[in-house]
């Protein structure tokens, strides 16, 4: 009987590889982050003195808008191959295959990242004022706390009609907090101030979903 | 004085938004009634 | 129990007209609003019955989630609803209070913004309700409104700080408040909390009328099927 963390890692695994060979996802979505960058580039003029204040909203709504269109594609696959029933009559324990799925997304939307970060901060200017692994610490429970609630709300949009709209629709208000905490976190590091509440809270954040989500996950799983 | 414009504003609109929501379960109710009505007739076999 | 309803119908609408006089003539002028000031007797009590509304909806979620028993599931639904319907009174008086107050249309004091994002939440809510397929409805949505309560303490922290960062104008005032406007305060609480308790009641009766009239045209149109195969 594997035991749980192998059955993450295994799931995991595959999620990569596929995602790795097919190239089609990957390669959208990048060209789908440089068209986000340029056109918030064309809406806020990134000239202005006001660069650093904003830049921290800027780049967590091209983030955010990422994500969504990254998740809404992660489980259209599970979908079109009836993996899911599968998943529900197999022994394995909900949570492994959700933690694999979160661990995917999350390791996709950090690709994105970092590929959208360095345009952001040649079109802005950006330079941070205060300390930069500050701002990978905020990036990290940042993006967990997008893709673990993003995740657990996409798998509940499955079972409903509109189901690309239904994620953003669920995902954003409950996330709110959390992104006015990345938002203020990534302004004040760039501005040198301090963000020590902000990522006390992101964290705090992160830890009441992830339990939370891997508790109702098999509820969600199999709901009927 | 023109403040008062307001405070009635603000009354009359909680009252509006109330009154709407009664509304919908009112008609909502009624044609819940309605479909009873039809299904307590003995059905019609063809 | 049937006769019950009209008599407390009755008996609520004399008490909020009761409290909306008191609001409108008992209570004190306000020093520095004047009588706009007044809004605050419908605006607080619209968002307090409000919260208590989506508590009780965390509350059925929750005992749906353990005990998987239909009338929670009524009164979950039931709960948000007339929770929106009140937290959108709070968003409309709002703003009619802080523009002759502050000349502004919104400001993004701890409650107005609390409240937007708690609309948002349950409004999200409404529209999974809406949208998810009639057998797995329940289950979801009682799982959402465990996270959406869950986030409630973050909002309401987040929001803190935030305005802590950059005051902003403040509604309702801080500090304390003369006796005579909370004892009219919390009349017109507990007329909006009678009222509340019976729309929430008229909204239960209709979806368990709905639910059974489902069933039964369900069970009409199988019954049907097999009366024409014969």
């Amino acid at each position: 009987m594997t035991p749980p963390t192998g059955i993450t890692r295994v799931t995991l695994l595959k999620d990569l590889r596929l995602e790795w060979r097919s190239k089609d996802a990957i390669n959208s979505m990048l060209f789908f982050s440089l068209l986000v960058v340029v056109v918030f580039s064309f809406s806020f003029d990134p000239s202005a003195e006001e660069s650093r204040q904003i830049a921290g909203g800027l780049v967590w709504v091209a983030f955010l808008f990422a994500a969504v269109v990254a998740l809404n594609q992660t489980w259209a696959r599970e979908i079109r191959n009836q993996v899911l029933d599968a998943y529900r009559v197999s022994p394995a324990p909900a949570n492994s295959l959700f933690m694999a799925k979160t661990l995917g997304n999350f390791i996709f939307v950090s690709v994105l990242e970092a590929l959208m970060t360095p345009l952001f901060i040649a079109f802005y200017r950006l330079r941070a004022l205060g300390p930069a692994w500050e701002l990978m610490v905020v990036a990290v429970l940042g993006t967990w706390a997008l893709v673990v609630n993003g995740t657990f709300f996409a798998a509940m949009s499955l079972r409903t009609r509109s189901r690309e709209i239904m994620l953003p629709l669920l995902l954003f208000p409950i996330s709110i907090p959390a992104i006015l905490a990345m938002v203020q976190a990534t302004t004040a590091i760039l501005n040198g101030e301090g963000a020590r509440f902000w990522i006390v809270l992101l964290a705090t954040y992160d830890l009441v979903f992830t339990t939370v989500c891997l508790l109702l996950f098999e509820t969600v799983l199999n709901a009927e | 004085m023109s403040n008062n414009e307001y405070l009635f504003a603000a009354y009359a609109a909680t009252w509006i938004i109330h009154i709407v929501y009664l509304g919908t379960i009112v008609s909502r109710y009624s044609r819940l009634k309605r479909e009873i009505e039809e299904l307590k007739k003995p059905a019609v076999r063809s | 129990m049937k006769r019950a309803f009209p008599i407390l119908g009755v008996l609520t609408a004399i008490l909020l007209s009761y409290a909306l006089y008191q609001a409108l003539v008992g209570a004190p002028t306000e020093q520095t609003m004047g009588d706009v000031q007044r809004i605050f007797y419908y605006h607080v009590p619209s968002a307090w019955t409000a919260f208590i509304l989506f508590f009780v909806n965390f509350g059925a979620s929750v005992f749906y989630l353990t005990k998987r028993r239909p009338a929670a599931d009524i009164v979950a639904l039931v709960s948000a609803e007339v929770g929106v319907v009140f937290c959108t009174v709070v968003l409309v008086t709002g703003p009619i209070w802080a523009r002759p107050v502050w000349g502004i249309w919104w400001t993004w004091d701890m409650r107005l913004t609390s409240t937007l994002v708690l609309w948002l939440i349950y409004v999200s809510y409404l529209f999974l309700r809406r949208f998810s397929s009639s057998g797995q409805t329940p289950t979801l949505a009682a799982a959402l409104a465990v996270l959406g309560a869950l986030c409630v303490p973050f909002v309401y922290f987040s929001i803190w700080f935030f305005r802590t960062q950059h005051p902003q104008p403040v509604m309702g005032g801080g500090g304390s408040i003369d006796p005579r406007m909370l004892h009219v305060l919390l009349i017109n609480w507990l007329a909006f909390s009678c009222f509340a308790f019976l729309v929430c009641w008229s909204r239960y009766r209709l979806e368990s009328l709905q639910r059974e009239v489902d069933q039964a045209h369900a069970l009409e149109s199988l019954l049907g099927a097999r009366g024409s195969a014969r």
